[in-house]
Order: C-alpha cells, then structure tokens, then sequence
C-alpha cells in the first residue's frame, strides 16, 4: 500500500518544550485518519508541520511523497486544508471563493469553469452561487469549504475540526462527502472532539503531552481499553496529561 | 418557583430570525441546558437574558424581574460567562477576580466558598497573566469571575466548546456541584451527549424550540423503534440501507448506523432481513434506545417535512 504520510521521530521543539515529541506514523492513500488529542497535546503543531507551514526540530516526515524540510512548496500543491476557523471568504461569493481558490492552485481557468459548474449542482446551491459566503448558514459553509478544499483534486486534505458547531444532520452529512472523497482515493486526516466522528475514521491516534499514545483501528483500541466507547478510550488515554492549551 | 421567563420573545437582525417567538420557564434551582448549534439562536438568548441585548417583542423576567425594565438590578444578581473569553488578557488571574468583586462591591474572600474548588485549581497560576493561561486554565478562571459575587443565577454561554473530553467531563462536574449550593444554571452546547447532564433541555434550531422536557423524556418520545447496524463495509450499508424502500431514516451514528423502518411494527429481525439483503459481511442488528442526539435528528427532519 502507497503511503500518504509517513512520519518517524518527528520532534518540534520551542525552547526547552517538546511540543511535538518523536512522533512516528504512516497514512495509507486513500485512508481517513483522525488525528485527535487532548488541547495542548500538540496536533495543531504536527498539523503545521505536515501542511508544510513549519519545519521540524529533528525526525523525518514526507507528505505525498515530498519531504517536509526541502520540499515545502511542493506539499502545498498537492494538499488541501480546511478548518473550523478559517475556510473561505465571506465577502466573496461562492463562485469567486471558487475561482480564487481553484486560481492560487494552478487549476486552469475553462477547468476551473467546468469544474465549478458540477460543483454547484451537486452541492445543489445553483441559485445561491453568486451569494456571498457571508450570508450561507454554517453547514452550507462547511461543506461549501471542504468542497473548495478538495477542488483542486489534492492528493490528501487536511481538515481540522471541520464540524464543530455544526447541526447533527450536517454534520453526517460532511462525513458522506469524506467518505466521498476517500473512496475517490483522498487520503483525509481530520481533528475532531466529537468522539462518535473518531469511530468513522479507518484508523485514529491519540496525543498525549507531545507523543502518539495510541494508534489502531477504532475497533482494536475499544478492545485494548477494554470498553465500547470511544469517549472512553480517549478518557482513559488523556486524563493523565501534564499539559493542556488551545 | 420560578427563576427565569421567557415569553414569545423575538430577535431579528436584518431579515434573520435569530429567536423565533420563543417561551420557556427554568425553576430556581434547575440545571436547564439550551441544546442546538451554531446559529440557533442560543447566544441572542443569553445576552436578552443578560440585558446585553433587547428582544424586538416578547417579554422576560429573571428572579421576577423585567429584563427591560429592572436591568441594573438583574445584573447585579446574574453571573455571565460568555462564549469568547472575556477577561483582561493583561491582567493576571489574581487581579482579573479582584476586579470583579470589587466592580460588585465584594472581596474574594467573602465569597471564596462559593469558588473554592474551582479556583484552587488554577491558584499556582495566580500570577500569571490571563492571556498566558491555556484554554482549560481560562474557563475556570472564567468560571470563578462569574461566581465571586455570588449571583443567584449563572448564565454559561457554550464554556466546553472546543474543550476536549477530560476538560468537558471536569466542568461538568463542577456544574453539578455549584447546583447542590441551590444556584440556578443556564448553560448551553452543541454537544448532545452532555444534555443528558441537565435537569431540562431546550432542543433548539434556527431560532425556534422543537421541544423541552427532561432528557429521558425527550427521549421516550421518539415515535419509533430505533435500530442499530453494523456490518464490515459500514459505508456500503449505509448505501443498501438509504436506497431500500422499507428503511425510514437511516444515518451514521459512531461505530454503528441508526435507522428506523416504515412499518411501525418492526423488530430487529425484520431489520436484520433488510439489512442482510446484499449478503455483508459482518452484519449486526440491534434494537436500542434512542440518545438525545437521535431525538434531535428526528425533530430536524419532521420540522422540515
């Protein structure tokens, strides 16, 4: 199996702080990883990292093939992101959002056309594509974003906490279109503090403190902690942290 | 007795209907939790509760007085934690509490039973400054200002969203412990799971309240029979299971797909002869009890209908 990500002894040190510390994992293509971890456990750190958005103290990382110290641009090019924070323009309309993301990704402008078209209908917002973003509801947003994420058929998308706030039926909703995307051979890596989210992922990892204290299937890691919930598993895992930030 | 009123209240910005004619009634005493997402109205709520803000029609009263009228006096017995952490980033934690119990002519020390547990928490960090403190850190410190001229009602605007589950679970409990000492809490969050912590839920969405009652309550009336699956290839279930006739709703839930059937009547093995329609491997039927978060889903789709 080719692999999305992998990462050995990845460290991010600031100072004497170890926020990242000997991380090491792989993604297969095509898999959907929840990456999650208590607040401070440094996810957002690691995250940075692999979206070519900083550089590691020491270990190696490679993200679709490109190595995360030489390769920076090239990463770039061949993901996608999106988070709860910040997805897209509101002040553009949906179609511009669109234009200008396809734009600064190198899509040219008649696939660009082609492609936003399909887009429109299948999300089914025909007569809300020269709205602007500003005036959607929260869901249609998300969705809208994570869409724009993948628009330029990146070989893996990062999405952290890509539901938060959103309604529940939305919210199951996003996660057809992850499943979407995966099985269209997308690797995902997605944060998430709703645990039953975890349980969609093919396999998830817990940080703790800096380091990967858990990673396997939902399934096998209910079995080792010896309960049915993931709400437990992480319970079990992260009660012990040291630290904890945003 | 009643503590807060809410009667036929309405808000609007522009052409959004942010509180849709809402009514509703916390007793004094009560752990009362407004459920529903972004955007459903929650905060407008709180903060015409709070006299922070004026409903465009509709009437409210907190401890009996008139949020319009009476607003000097229900500040000064209402405890307000908002959703954006609202302290003086530059003031240290000791100093950010000094502040508000003296803007409300206390000291820490007369009411620092009231906060004690909470505070003695975050007390090594005394010096340092709010800004510097980590998220978990900020909601006690956030907590304790709330607290420290001990209102009679405390109003929490979201304080565990994007909290991670030991830090939620430990709120919770300090919640539950601040309501033994008798204080009314209104607290809200996306987060269905934690309704069931509450006395009495509001399950809200655009503005408008699709029911209120006990969690069980809310619960026991979903109109149904809930069913839970699994199989192998889960994804490829929730496909066979959406496109079959018999099948009424059907959406991923955790490990396991919940759905309900057309026929009032069925049982897990008429689901399990659905199911088991494309041979998958793995498959698994089971009745279960419907959470918060299934009853919120249901209401969603009859409002829409």
């Amino acid at each position: 199996m080719e692999k999305a990500i992998i990462c050995k002894n990845l460290t991010k040190q600031f100072g004497d702080f170890k926020a990242v510390d000997s991380v090491s994992f792989d993604v297969a293509q095509g898999e959907i990883f929840g990456f999650l971890g208590a607040n401070g456990a440094g996810k957002t750190t690691a995250m940075r990292i692999l979206c070519g958005l900083s550089y590691p103290t020491s270990g190696e990382a490679t993200v679709a093939g490109f190595d995360v110290y030489k390769q920076q641009e090239k990463i770039k090019r061949n993901i996608g992101y999106m988070s709860q924070k910040f997805s897209l323009y509101d002040n553009l309309t949906i179609l511009e959002n669109i234009e200008f993301y396809g734009g600064v990704y190198g899509v040219s402008g008649a696939e660009i056309k082609t492609r936003s078209n399909e887009l429109i209908s299948t999300l089914g917002l025909e007569k809300e594509a020269k709205k602007l973003v500003g005036e959607l509801p929260l869901g249609w947003k998300q969705k809208l974003a994570f869409s724009v994420a993948i628009f330029h058929r990146p070989k893996i998308v990062f999405l952290d906490e890509p539901t938060g706030g959103v309604d529940p039926v939305t919210r199951r909703q996003f996660w057809d279109m992850i499943y979407e995307a995966a099985a269209n051979g997308i690797t995902v890596f997605v944060t998430t503090h709703y645990m039953d989210e975890a349980e969609y992922c093919n396999r998830i990892s817990v940080m703790v403190d800096g380091r990967v204290e858990a990673l396997d299937t939902p399934a096998n890691l209910k079995n080792r902690f010896n309960t049915n919930t993931m709400d437990d598993v992480f319970y079990q895992l992260a009660r012990g942290a040291k630290r904890s930030g945003d | 007795m009643v503590s807060v009123e809410v009667k036929s209240i309405v808000k609007t910005y522009g052409d959004v209907k942010a509180v849709n004619d809402v009514s509703f009634e916390v007793q004094k005493g009560e752990l009362f939790g407004l459920i529903g997402p972004d955007g459903a109205g929650k905060t407008s709520l709180f903060r015409i509760l709070t006299t922070l803000l004026l409903a465009d029609s509709g009437t409210a009263t907190v401890e009996g007085l008139d949020v319009v009228k009476d607003y000097r006096k229900i500040r000064n017995i209402v405890g307000y934690m908002p959703g954006r952490f609202s302290l003086y980033q530059d003031l240290t934690v000791k100093e950010n509490l000094t502040f508000f119990a003296t803007v409300f002519s206390t000291t820490i020390e007369e009411n620092y039973e009231l906060i004690k547990d909470i505070y003695e928490q975050i007390k090594p960090f005394s010096n340092r400054r709010a800004g510097k403190l980590s998220g978990g850190m900020k909601q006690k410190l956030a907590l304790c200002c709330a607290l420290i001229h001990k209102p009679v009602i405390l109003f929490l605007d979201e304080p565990t969203t994007g909290v991670d589950v030991v830090s939620r679970k430990e709120f919770w409990e300090m919640l539950g412990k601040l309501k033994k000492q008798g204080i009314t809490i209104i607290v809200s969050t996306p987060y269905m799971d934690e309704a069931t912590l509450c006395d009495r839920i509001a399950l809200i969405q655009n503005g408008s309240i699709m029911s209120i009652n006990t969690p069980g309550n809310i619960v026991q009336r979903f109109p149904k029979p809930l069913f839970a699956a699994k199989a192998d290839n889960i994804y490829k279930l929730l496909h066979d299971l959406r496109a079959d006739a018999e099948v009424e709703s059907c959406y991923a839930f955790g490990e396991y797909i919940h759905l309900t059937m057309k026929a009032n009547d069925a049982d897990a093995l008429s689901v399990m002869r659905v199911a088991g329609r494309n041979n998958l491997e793995g498959l698994e039927v089971k009745l279960i009890t419907p959470t918060i978060e299934d009853s919120f889903i249901c209401l969603m789709n009859e409002n829409s209908e």
